[in-house]
């Protein structure tokens, strides 16, 4: 057990990322990422969500008639969904406006969704709050990376201190404003996803088509 | 009225794009991309479920949810504010609204209904579509501003989704370095996208 416990909480941090291999939950990660305090609370909120609605789907699997499963699932997402946004308007109001409407969206993360119906619906509560914690967590290291990069590289800060100074406050770096801009997030994320691959090679997708060497040589 | 409304809906389709400037509806964007009349079919679908959810939810806002809109039931509801129940109600509407278009799909134009297929109901998850709702609460727009915001995000998403698609089936021929095959190389694809979209941000209506 516990070993099965330790394989489904490691797995998804590395192995099988939700971002780079799953293709889930990529919009959030691509647009709350310019700065690293605003990410980092995206992470404690989808960690939440994801660990809750795993288990509480876990709990009722059994009694959620399959044809409306969706619906239910979704009402106990959004309704645990409601209950982060109104907190964060409470005790972090300017983080919450920054965020606007991606605290929302995590009701429609598929990530959330995909783990409820890819696992909480056949496993126990217990299993399946570690399965929504690892998910949140191999979400959350992606976001840290992205957002850790956007931040330096456009702003020169970590968490909102500066390290690098600008060089209009008399310093030597020059802020790259392209990454604070969406396109570099889309390459960020696109080099990470190579990297972890070089790293990782049996995550290799295989072409669907095969280039043949020339070997007709006269045609040219 | 119909200048500001035309202007609204070309920053919906190119300064604001759904999908290359906010990043929505990315997971279907990236994951159903890979054939033209695949990523059309998926497109005219969004198209069609964002130009009915997004006035139906600006109506259920502005009548049930917004503070004090409950005063023309009585007067003694006008300080009710339902604003917190939006998230439940959005996507109830929206799950909802799927499966009508779906059975009326399936009974009165059963050809659409065929092409459209498996994209229909996974239209529910995509975050495009409550993204949309929730930009239009954010940003106060009245009925007839919603239907026209509506319309226009759906076909701007449609549009980047097409384009993505047709340079997929081109890339598929190249010969990329091992990593970057499939998903990494989307992703550089689609940030290039992304910078050519944002020339439009300059545009004023």
């Amino acid at each position: 057990m516990a070993s099965q416990s330790k394989k489904v909480l490691m797995d998804p941090l590395f192995n099988n990322n939700p971002i780079g291999l799953q293709i889930l939950g990529i919009c959030s990660a691509l647009a709350v990422t310019t700065s690293m305090t605003v990410a980092l609370v995206m992470c404690l909120a989808v960690i939440f969500v994801l660990c809750l609605s795993n288990f509480f789907i876990a709990l009722i699997r059994n009694q959620i008639p399959s044809n409306i499963r969706i619906i239910v699932q979704m009402t106990i997402i959004a309704s645990l969904v409601i209950v982060v946004d109104q907190i964060l308007k409470a005790y972090a109001y300017n983080i919450s406006q920054q965020l606007s409407v991606f605290v929302g969206l995590i009701i429609t993360n598929c990530i959330v969704l995909g783990r409820a119906e890819a696992f909480a619906m056949q496993n126990p509560p217990g299993i399946s709050f570690i399965d929504g914690l690892g998910n949140a967590l191999g979400y959350s290291v992606v976001l840290m990376i992205v957002a850790f990069f956007r931040e330096l590289f456009g702003a020169g800060s970590l968490f909102g201190f500066q390290v690098l100074t600008p060089v209009s406050e008399g310093g030597f770096y020059e802020p790259n404003g392209l990454f604070l801009l969406p396109p570099s997030a889309f390459f960020i994320i696109g080099f990470m996803i190579w990297a972890l691959r070089v790293w990782k090679p049996e995550q290799v997708e295989q072409d669907e088509f095969e280039i043949r060497p020339n070997v007709n040589k006269e045609a040219f | 009225m119909f200048e500001e409304l035309l202007g609204l809906f070309i920053t919906a389709i190119f300064v604001e794009n759904m999908a290359l400037a906010f990043f929505l509806g990315m997971c279907t964007f990236l994951a159903i991309s890979k054939k033209v009349d695949a990523a059309v079919g998926l497109g005219i679908a969004v198209v069609v479920v964002l130009g009915i959810t997004v006035p139906v939810n600006n109506l259920i806002y502005a009548l049930i949810l917004q503070e004090g809109a409950l005063s023309w039931i009585s007067e003694d509801l006008a300080a009710v504010d339902l604003s917190f129940l939006g998230y439940l109600s959005y996507i109830g509407v929206i799950a909802a609204l799927v499966q009508i278009i779906e059975m009326f799909l399936d009974k009165y134009v059963p050809k659409l209904y065929n092409a459209l297929g498996v994209f229909l109901p996974l239209i529910t998850v995509n975050c495009a579509i409550l993204g949309a709702s929730l930009f239009m609460v954010e940003r106060d727009y009245n009925f007839s501003e919603s239907v026209v915001y509506g319309l226009g995000a759906g076909i701007g998403w449609a549009l980047a989704i097409a384009a993505l698609a047709g340079i997929r089936e081109k890339l598929k021929y190249s010969d990329i370095p091992p990593g970057l095959r499939g998903l990494g190389i989307t992703f550089i694809a689609t940030g290039l996208m992304s910078l050519g979209f944002m020339s439009f941000s300059g545009v004023q209506l």
